[in-house]
């Protein structure tokens, strides 16, 4: 195991000045075992941490990026040059203050920031994995993330935070190291990947694999990109990450630069645009192959069924204390299903608060600007790190 | 928060609850009460509460709140899991009353219930004699604005805990803001002179 400077990235750095972070190499006496019966190795994980570990190790709190995200939680992204993308959540002085906590933010297992995934070349035949590489679990996620912890000599989290497919994983953390965390806080999230949410990642991977540029997954051999795919890949989801309320306050019916409609199938509409926009950036940044192993990680989450159907077993005995934040307006991840962990919380009697914040800002609430989740997380936080005492 | 700060009738449930014992307070409000008992006497506690903004101070002062109400959460608590439930000045505002008080009684080995008295005089006067709906210090809404929308006297509600097969451990009247002692629930007294009550109660 080795822990090296700038991780590498599949796409070139545009903003050369950003930290890049850091990663470490797992060697192959250090392999990652996986729910699919098959193990990675070597495998490396890329990462970024902000604000200083204590001496007791004991202010260590994890961040767990969604299905797009990465590392870059809180500082300028290598390769768009964007800011961080809770940038507004963490930092000094913010909710998630680095002035008191040691932050962690990993790639996830199967991304393609620096972290190995289906675009990473695979050891034991020179040439990427693509779709050799294994599928992968939100579990197994969690089991890296753990290893990672280890390999920076962190017995014990304060916190494991995250939204999306970042509640998961705490939750996952939850259930499968409860002594190795004190407090979890699963945003926007559920136990499980509903039907409409594996229905809408479905239409998403037949995006990318219609686009004749996929070449069946092998496109990095043949020197193409399913961009075209990808783009309508991500134009699908955004719209699930949104509400009609929020599109009809921004768009409405709006014209993009033009007086009237043109009769013709060029946008027209300042949503059409938009989502184009929304389609166009993120190929420059993002894995198809990594998009298809990622969706599906979040279908096959559905913590249940590890304990027989009962969520509630996930979580006896339980030691952590949990903080659930849901948003009215999310369809993707409702409070219904945010309720559900909840109450299977409440039926084993573990230390649960839950929140449910007004706001028709859709799925994507919980990266913008919510003052009510600041509040949340600052206070929870607060009240997690007195009784850890943690200054 | 000391004993003195809190509400009288809250002041008067804190009592009731023994050392180190596992409390769900429903409609926990800011979450003062909780927070006391805690506190002073240790005990291991939860609470529901409607309100965003009273969860969040919850929160902040580490107490395990769930955002959401008696009418539809209370029926995902399992049986038995407390040892004693708080219900304060919230039963009049529920929909269901009737069922809320069954899981209250299911839900915890001791339940702790207070409430207005729609018997009060000044009510019964306001009504009589003034032909309107009665709006009193303890009951200050107009009808067309009021969440209380399930109203009862002492008597009334007496006669629902029977119906649930409630054994009435205490009853405490309520008048002017305090605590005025113990009362027999079924006399007509207290259906007069109190402003409220807080009922102990068990599933007999």
């Amino acid at each position: 195991m080795t822990e090296t400077a700038n991780p590498r990235f599949l796409r070139p750095l545009s903003a050369p000045g950003a930290d890049a972070g850091k990663v470490v190499h797992f060697g192959a006496d250090k392999p990652l075992t996986l729910d699919c019966g098959r193990s990675l190795s070597a495998f490396s994980i890329a990462y970024m941490t902000y604000g200083t570990l204590n001496a007791a190790r004991s202010n260590a709190i994890l961040i767990c990026h969604a299905l797009t995200g990465d590392q870059f939680v809180a500082s300028e992204h290598p390769v768009t040059g964007k800011p961080g993308w809770w940038g507004m959540m963490v930092g000094p002085g913010k909710p998630i203050d680095t002035d008191r906590f040691f932050v962690i933010c990993a790639n996830v297992i199967g991304g393609c920031m620096g972290t190995t995934g289906p675009a990473e070349t695979d050891p034991a035949t020179g040439k990427p994995y693509a779709l050799d590489f294994p599928l992968v679990t939100i579990r197994d996620m969690v089991r890296a993330q753990a290893m990672l912890l280890d390999a920076l000599g962190i017995d014990t989290l304060l916190a494991v935070i995250g939204g999306s497919m970042g509640g998961m994983q705490a939750l996952q953390w939850a259930a499968s190291y409860p002594n190795r965390v004190r407090a979890v806080m699963p945003i926007a999230c559920a136990a499980r990947h509903s039907a409409q949410n594996i229905a809408f990642h479905e239409v998403g991977r037949q995006a990318i694999m219609a686009d004749p540029d996929w070449k069946g997954g092998d496109y990095q051999s043949h020197g193409t990109r399913p961009s075209k795919g990808l783009a309508v890949a991500r134009m699908a989801a955004h719209i699930t990450y949104l509400s009609e309320a929020a599109l009809q306050r921004k768009f409405g019916r709006n014209l993009q630069n033009r007086e009237a409609l043109s009769f013709q199938f060029a946008p027209d509409f300042q949503i059409e645009s938009y989502l184009h926009h929304q389609g166009a950036t993120f190929v420059d940044r993002f894995d198809a192959n990594s998009y298809l192993y990622i969706t599906r990680a979040m279908d096959y989450f559905d913590l249940a069924e590890d304990y027989a159907g009962h969520l509630a077993d996930a979580f006896r005995d339980s030691p952590n204390r949990f903080c659930i934040i849901s948003f009215t307006s999310d369809w993707l991840f409702p409070t219904a299903e945010n309720k559900r962990v909840a109450h299977a919380l409440n039926a084993v009697a573990a230390k649960v608060s839950f929140v449910e914040i007004k706001t028709d800002k859709g799925h994507d609430a919980f990266l913008l600007d919510e003052p009510e989740m600041f509040d949340t997380v600052r206070g929870f936080l607060n009240s997690v790190a007195a009784s850890e005492s943690i200054s | 928060m000391s004993a003195a700060n809190l509400r009288p009738d809250l002041a008067a449930i804190a009592e009731m609850i023994p050392q180190g014992a596992r409390v769900l307070d429903v409609g926990c409000g800011d979450g003062a009460l909780l927070e006391h008992l805690v506190r002073t006497k240790h005990v291991d506690g939860r609470g529901i509460e409607l309100s965003q903004q009273n969860v969040n101070a919850c929160v902040a002062r580490g107490l395990a709140v769930v955002q959401g109400d008696a009418d539809t959460d209370l029926a995902e608590y399992p049986a038995q899991v407390f040892d004693f439930v708080i219900l304060s000045q919230t039963i009049q505002a529920t929909e269901k009353p009737a069922q809320v008080l069954q899981h209250l009684l299911r839900i915890g080995r001791q339940v702790a219930i207070s409430l207005p008295n729609f018997g009060h005089w000044r009510v019964r006067l306001a009504l009589l004699l003034g032909g309107r709906m009665p709006r009193t210090k303890a009951l200050g809404y107009s009808w067309y604005d009021t969440p209380n929308i399930h109203l009862c006297t002492l008597a009334d509600f007496v006669d629902l805990t029977r119906k649930h097969g409630a054994v009435i451990v205490r009853a405490l009247a309520l008048k002017n803001d305090a605590v005025a002692g113990d009362v027999r629930p079924d006399s007509w007294g207290p259906n007069i002179a109190a402003q409220g009550a807080i009922f102990l109660l068990r599933k007999s």
